[in-house]
């Protein structure tokens, strides 16, 4: 590298720092300043220094609310988040393994399995139906098995293709050293999709954690409450809260930072390092 | 017992995905096809005939969410996969802090769609929100990002690339990771330039990464309703209404079978755009 | 489906024994999230519990407009409703399909407190009461700033021409005449649906003949002038610059503090201004939306909400005794101590203080005299479009104009009419 290209570098570096500042990270310290304000402060809505920092007030007055429910909310989040992903997890990675692997006139069924899962928008009303039928409706197991049904598509064809990279060698070399399938499955496969997996993890958990609509159907009921239906304590149609409502977004963004600093690591190692050694 | 061995790839790996999918999904999809057709209120239902599409067709909004969802989709998908292209070249190049760049770059995507809409709709304020007060600043007129009718969908669609740009990003990464650097050090060799190492190897080589972003975000931006209902519930009036919203509010309305109606009308037109894209995305992979 | 049955055997025998066996009984109570019914809800339960320890509650909130509705309505017809719950009276109330999943209350002991008026907004198809009121009934109207009347020297119009003279000089003063907030739509409705007592002034058999899908808005010219003055006030650039971008709350701070001069909307608002702006309370005042001749001139009233017991409530009995008190005096008086006076209550010997805020003070006469208060049409026809917010901001913001915006409506309304089976549709 000449040192016209490594200052070149650096200028474009600089630059993209600069716009990248402007363009991601301003409306995120807008979110704290605002989670910082008083009511009045708020509600004019500019980008402003707090005239008065209360953050902790808001902070305790938004877990108080309506009797602390955003601690009830964030342990069923959770909980309906790890439940689903993990299954989506094993679920999407058998399916895809399968489907890459072993080509006969299932695959197609299965493929088109998968696109009807990706392309068709869920019949909210007669899902709550056949819920109901079920006896799942208003519970958490039904909300897991609902989030792993619109999440599968997703996970498979993810993993369809990344298992494609995976050379047959491995899984053969294993078959004939004597393996069971569900062996050759978790002890040869699933370690190699790890960097997948890990993206899976990340974009999948965040999808569901962030998930407003279907919680908002498919679980009603107070002692049901998911984190992104608390967005609604604040968002009154008559009198809008901003500090509470913002300080809420704030709370509910902490959780999926915590899980990205946790994995970034591991993202970008696992794609950087040639994602998947063959 | 058949003495034929049983394959290494048992179709039974399927079955717990099948059974939950069957279940939750195919189900009420199929079943919808029987509700588009009955005036429903939940409890009773009367077989109406196509009288709900035709009701449907004969709104005139839905022409407007008709063209309103195709042109969101293709600006939002668009616009991803240039963009996440471009931005995951440059955050591969071994720029000077990558690292911080590519977690900023990622990170909207992890943020509550509600949260994000609610922000931006108040960022975008026409005379508080910090763009317009920014744009008075340098001079320039204040623009009513959500409330001028021939604006607002695209200033929806502005925050959804700013939203999901990260993702796109992120795939591609794992799809230039992917490519052997081999290839690049023979075109070196062969004297291809930047620009031209990009257009020979890079745009065909991530092309599995490109289906998938064009794929999913198609799709994504075909359904999109979170984004557009928490920044300006379709308006104003119906300037920014998509399909997703239209049916949505017969649903709201109570108009549970019209309602599922817009579902399969929304699901035929995704299966019209998506399926032969599909099938020339993979026609192309085997010619490759 | 036996353990309703069972629950409902219990229930009865608990009744049977009565005083022998005290059932601890969790009513769930799902209210929606506006501020002044949180207030009426916990005031109301709390003095329940304190007269009847064995009665505790449960209160959920919910999100209010459309999204309010679809939960309510989804909630009922899964049988997932909680045990008592508040929504409106009117047209909104008969979309809930009140016959088969709402409680027969016509028999409580306190219906006798009600007035007749009420009951009729809350009684279903088959001629059966089923709703108590919770609240207070509003007025449709214009909220004004009197004390930038009194410096710009103009008086309450009685008629459109005025209104929009007055607006004229407003705007020579350099202020605001009209506050419109479209952000929240419901507000964009008011300039339509507060004309109503001017429409039934000209054509008194409007909505009967509404309802029998004769009469339309767009061929009604009484019923035109709603969108027409929606229409003008856009026109001749009356509305505060961030009109699309404001809130109820924004409307109300303008009108209070006299920023601007006018905001239609209903008097339920008066109690925001109370919580969010008390030091402004005194100069916000209140006319009826003006018409076409000063000698008609009149208000067009809201009935308050109601609250409903669902039919599948396991807790009926008990359920129906808590609501059966909210329609007495007492419970009435702890209403006005929650939230304030913003306008008469419909419970028989529930008089309002004498110290009521101006705007009150001005609505109240339309009611003491003969003829010069109109329900909303949405109590007098079922018939109720879901899109007329849409519309109405449409029209408000120049993007539709009036005439076409009626003949949209009158085309809305017909799905719902559908819905309900009504017939001549």
């Amino acid at each position: 590298m000449t040192a016209r290209d490594a200052r070149r570098q650096w200028i474009t570096g600089m630059i993209a720092m600069a716009v990248a500042t402007v363009i991601f990270i301003v409306p995120f310290a807008f979110i704290f300043l605002t989670a910082a304000k008083t009511k009045q402060d708020a509600s004019r809505l500019l980008f402003t220094w707090p005239e008065q920092w209360q953050l902790w007030q808001n902070f305790t007055e938004v877990l108080k609310a309506r009797n602390y429910m955003l601690l009830l909310a964030y342990f069923n989040s959770t909980v309906i988040t790890v439940g689903a992903v993990a299954a989506l997890v094993v679920f999407g990675a058998m399916v895809g393994y399968v489907l890459q692997r072993r080509r006969t006139g299932w695959n197609k069924v299965i493929y088109a399995m998968v696109l009807v899962g990706l392309m068709v928008p869920p019949a909210v009303v007669p899902t709550i139906w056949v819920l109901q039928g079920l006896g799942l409706f208003k519970t958490i197991h039904g909300m897991i098995l609902i989030q792993i049904a619109y999440g599968l598509a997703f996970s498979v064809l993810l993993y369809r293709s990344f298992i494609a990279t995976i050379p047959r060698d491995l899984d053969e070399a294993a078959i004939i050293d004597g393996a069971k399938p569900l062996q050759v499955f978790f002890k040869v496969i699933l370690p190699l999709l790890k960097p997948v997996t890990v993206t899976l993890i990340v974009v999948q958990s965040i999808a569901i954690f962030n998930d407003f609509t279907n919680p908002l159907y498919y679980l009603p009921g107070k002692e049901n409450v998911t984190v992104q239906l608390t967005l609604y304590n604040f968002q009154s149609q008559f009198t809008t809260q901003f500090n509470l409502l913002f300080m809420n977004i704030l709370l509910v963004t902490i959780p999926p930072l915590i899980v990205f600093i946790f994995f970034n690591r591991q993202i970008v190692a696992g794609m950087t390092a040639g994602a998947v050694k063959g | 017992m058949t003495t034929r061995r049983p394959s290494p790839y048992p179709y039974w790996f399927v079955l717990p995905a099948a059974v939950i999918f069957t279940v939750l999904f195919l189900v009420p999809t199929v079943a919808s096809f029987w509700f588009s057709l009955t005036r429903w209120d939940l409890i009773n239902t009367e077989f109406i005939g196509l009288d709900n599409y035709r009701q449907f067709f004969k709104e005139p909004f839905l022409v407007q969410g008709l063209t309103n969802t195709v042109i969101y989709a293709v600006l939002t998908s668009g616009s991803k996969t240039v963009i996440g292209l471009l931005l995951a070249v440059l955050l591969t190049s071994g720029l000077r802090g990558q690292g911080f760049l590519r977690s900023v770059v990622f990170f909207p995507v992890l943020v509550s769609t509600i949260g994000v809409g609610i922000t931006f709709s108040v960022l975008m304020h026409p005379t508080k929100g910090l763009i317009n007060l920014g744009l008075a600043e340098i001079g320039l007129p204040r623009v009513g990002w959500l409330t001028e009718a021939s604006l607002a969908l695209y200033s929806i669609a502005f925050v959804d690339l700013w939203k999901g740009v990260g993702l796109a990003t992120l795939i591609y990464i794992a799809g230039l990771a992917a490519i052997s650097p081999d290839y690049y050090e023979a075109a070196r060799i062969d004297g291809a330039t930047r620009l031209q190492r990009f257009w020979r190897v890079t745009v065909p080589l991530v092309r599995p990464a490109t289906v998938t972003v064009v794929t999913l975000s198609l799709i994504g931006g075909l359904r999109s309703f979170d984004l557009i209902w928490a920044m300006t519930r379709g308006g104003p009036g119906f300037s920014s209404d998509v399909l997703a919203s239209v049916i949505y509010k017969q649903y709201q309305a109570g108009f549970y079978g019209l309602s599922t109606a817009g579902n399969v009308i929304l699901f035929l037109l995704i299966a019209l755009i998506i399926l032969p894209l599909t099938w020339w995305f993979n026609r192309r992979e085997v010619d490759l | 489906m036996t353990k309703p049955i069972h629950s409902a055997a219990l229930a009865a025998a608990i009744a049977l024994v009565g005083g022998l066996a005290h059932a601890e009984t969790t009513l769930s109570l799902l209210i929606d999230n506006n501020p002044e019914t949180i207030a009426f809800a916990e005031s109301l339960t709390a003095a329940y519990t304190a007269a009847n320890p064995d009665v505790t509650f449960d209160i959920e909130q919910r999100a209010t407009g459309a999204e309010g509705d679809n939960i309510v309505k989804t909630r009922l017809a899964t049988g997932e409703m909680a045990d008592v719950f508040n929504y409106n009276s009117g047209s909104l109330f008969q979309a809930l399909n009140p016959a088969t999943t709402l409680a027969d209350l016509s028999d409580l002991p306190n219906q006798a407190n009600v007035l007749d008026s009420f009951k009729s907004v809350v009684t279903s198809s088959d001629g059966v009461v089923r709703g108590v009121p919770f609240g207070a009934a509003m007025g449709g109207g214009i909220f004004y700033n009197k004390k930038l009347y009194e410096e710009l020297g103009l008086s309450v119009p009685k008629t459109w021409e005025e209104f929009m003279a007055n607006n004229a000089k407003i705007k020579e003063a350099g202020k605001v005449p009209v506050a419109q907030t479209y952000k929240d739509t419901w507000t964009s409705q008011l300039f339509v649906l507060a004309d109503y007592f001017n429409v039934q002034a000209e054509v008194p058999d409007f909505a009967a003949e509404y309802t029998e899908n004769k009469a339309k808005y767009a061929t009604t010219p009484a019923a035109m002038q709603g969108f027409n003055h929606l229409e003008e006030v856009f026109t001749a650039g009356y509305l505060n610059e961030d009109f699309g971008a404001a809130t109820f709350d924004d409307g109300m701070r303008m009108v209070s503090s006299g920023e601007a001069a006018h905001y239609p909307m209903l008097t339920f608002a008066i109690a925001n201004v109370k919580q969010n702006y008390p030091d402004n309370l005194g100069d916000l005042g209140f006319f009826a939306q003006p018409g076409a001749s000063a000698d008609k001139n009149g208000l067009t009233v809201w009935m308050p909400a109601g609250l409903y017991v669902p039919a599948a409530s396991p807790n009926l009995e008990e359920a129906r005794k808590f609501v059966d008190w909210v329609a007495t005096v007492d419970a009435c008086n702890l209403m006005i101590g929650a939230a304030g006076a913003s306008g008469p209550y419909l419970i028989k010997g529930c008089e309002l203080p004498a110290d009521v805020p101006p705007a009150v003070a001005d609505m109240l006469p339309y009611f003491q005299e003969e003829g010069r208060t109109a329900p909303a049409l949405e109590f007098l026809s079922p018939v109720k479009g879901p899109a007329l917010e849409q519309i109405t901001v449409e029209v408000g913001s120049g993007i539709r104009p009036a005439a076409e915006a009626a003949a949209l409506y009158d085309q809305d309304v017909e799905k719902q009419a559908k819905q309900l089976g009504l017939p001549n549709w």
